[in-house]
C-alpha cells in the first residue's frame, strides 16, 4: 500500500519521537544525580525550596543555577549573578546559531519553546541525527527534539525537586552547599583537554583566590575574563 | 540578600539565559556566531567554573580560611583527585562530601 505524503511524514515522526527517547535515555541516568545534588544545593546555600524550583524551572541550566546558588549563599549582589550566569551559558548562543537552521519552518510558539528547553545533550544528538533521511523534514525533526528535550527537562526537574526537599530537611552543619565547588571541580576537569586550558583554569583559579576579598564577588567576574583571555592569548601563540 | 532581591536574581537570570538560548533560532539563522567569539567560548567552562572552586575553597564566611583546620581545602583536595581520575560529577560530590563529614567529626571546632 502507498502512503500518501502526510501519512508518510507522520509515521516518520512517530518513529522519530521513539528514537529521541532511546537516544537520551542513557543521558538522563546522569541528570538524575546532577539534579537531586543542584535542589540540595539550592535550599543548601540558603534558597527556600520555592526559590530553588523556580529558579531551575526559569534557567533549566545545571551550572548555571549551582553557580548562582553559591553566589546568592555568598551574598553577591544581583549584577555580579546574572552576569555568571550569562557567562557560564554563553555556550547557548553557539548552540542557538547552529541549531537555529534546522528550527526553520516552525511556528514562533514551538521556535520559543524550543529555545527555552535547549540543552547540552539535545543539541549534540539533534546536530549528529538531523543528517539522516528520515530525520530531514520539520515535523519529524519536530518530533526528536520535542520528545527528547521534554523527557530530560521533566526528569531534570523532578530530581531537583526532591534534592531541594531532602536539602532542606538537613541542618545546615551538614555543609551542603559545599556540593556546589565540588560538581565544579568535576566539570572543570573535564573540560581541560589540552595546554591552553589547563591554564585558562589555572589563571581563572589564581586570580579568583587573590580577588577573594574584592566586594561583592566582583573578583569573580574579573578571575573568568582572565582565565579565558590566557587561554586566548595562548592559542593565539600556538597557531599564530 | 533580601528576599525581594532573591526573586528579582532569579527571574533576570531566567530571562538572561532565555535569550541566550533563543537569540540565533529567533531572530536569524543566517548569521554565524564570529570566530573570536567561539575561541573564547572554549575557555568559559574552565575558568569560570575553576574560579568559582578556587574561591570557595579558600574563602568563605567572609574571610580567608588558609590553615590546616580547613575541612574545605582538605576534602576539596581529595575531592579534585577523584575529579581528575573520574571526571564524574557524582564520584567528586560524594567523594568530596564524606571526607569533609568525617574531618568535621574529627577535627576540633
Amino acid at each position: 500500500m502507498e502512503l500518501s505524503p502526510e501519512e508518510t511524514q507522520v509515521a516518520e515522526s512517530r518513529r522519530a519521537a521513539s528514537e529521541g527517547i532511546k537516544d537520551v535515555w542513557p543521558s538522563l541516568l546522569g541528570v538524575v544525580p546532577f539534579g537531586l545534588i543542584a535542589g540540595a544545593a539550592g535550599t543548601g546555600a540558603g534558597l527556600s525550596v520555592l526559590q530553588t524550583v523556580t529558579s531551575s524551572v526559569l534557567l533549566f541550566a545545571g551550572a548555571s543555577q549551582l553557580a548562582a546558588y553559591q553566589l546568592m549563599g555568598a551574598g553577591s549582589p544581583l549584577l555580579v549573578i546574572v552576569l555568571t550566569v550569562a557567562v557560564v551559558n554563553l555556550r547557548y548562543v553557539m548552540y542557538s546559531a547552529s541549531l537555529a537552521q534546522y528550527l526553520v519552518g516552525w511556528k514562533p510558539w514551538w521556535k520559543a519553546l524550543g529555545a527555552y528547553i535547549l540543552v547540552d545533550q539535545l543539541y549534540a544528538l539533534s546536530l549528529h541525527r538531523f543528517r539522516e533521511p528520515h530525520l530531514s523534514r520539520p515535523l519529524p525533526r519536530w518530533a526528536y527534539y520535542i520528545t527528547g528535550s521534554v523527557l530530560t527537562w521533566l526528569v531534570w526537574q523532578v530530581a531537583v525537586v526532591l534534592g531541594a526537599w531532602l536539602g532542606a530537611k538537613v541542618p545546615p552543619s551538614w555543609s551542603l552547599d559545599f556540593a556546589i565547588p565540588l560538581s565544579f571541580m568535576a566539570m572543570v576537569f573535564a573540560a581541560i583537554r589540552d595546554r591552553s586550558t589547563v591554564l585558562a583554569a589555572l589563571a581563572g583559579g589564581a586570580v579568583a583566590m587573590f580577588t577573594a576579598t574584592v566586594p561583592y564577588n566582583f573578583g569573580l567576574i574579573v578571575a573568568s575574563l582572565a582565565g579565558i583571555g590566557v587561554g586566548m592569548g595562548l592559542e593565539r601563540r600556538q597557531h599564530g | 540578600m533580601g528576599e525581594l532581591a532573591i526573586w528579582v536574581t532569579i527571574l533576570l537570570s531566567g530571562l538572561v539565559t532565555f535569550y541566550l538560548r533563543y537569540s540565533f533560532i529567533g531572530f536569524s539563522h543566517r548569521v554565524q556566531t564570529p570566530v573570536w567569539f567561539r575561541q573564547a567560548l572554549r575557555f568559559v567552562p574552565a575558568a569560570v567554573l575553576s574560579a568559582l572552586v578556587c574561591k570557595a575553597l579558600v574563602f568563605y564566611g567572609g574571610q580567608y580560611q588558609l590553615s590546616l583546620s580547613n575541612e574545605r581545602l582538605l576534602a576539596g583536595l581529595v575531592a579534585a583527585v577523584v575529579a581528575y581520575r573520574t571526571k564524574n560529577v557524582l564520584w567528586t560530590t560524594v567523594v568530596g562530601m564524606l571526607v569533609l563529614w568525617g574531618l568535621q567529626a574529627i577535627l576540633p571546632g
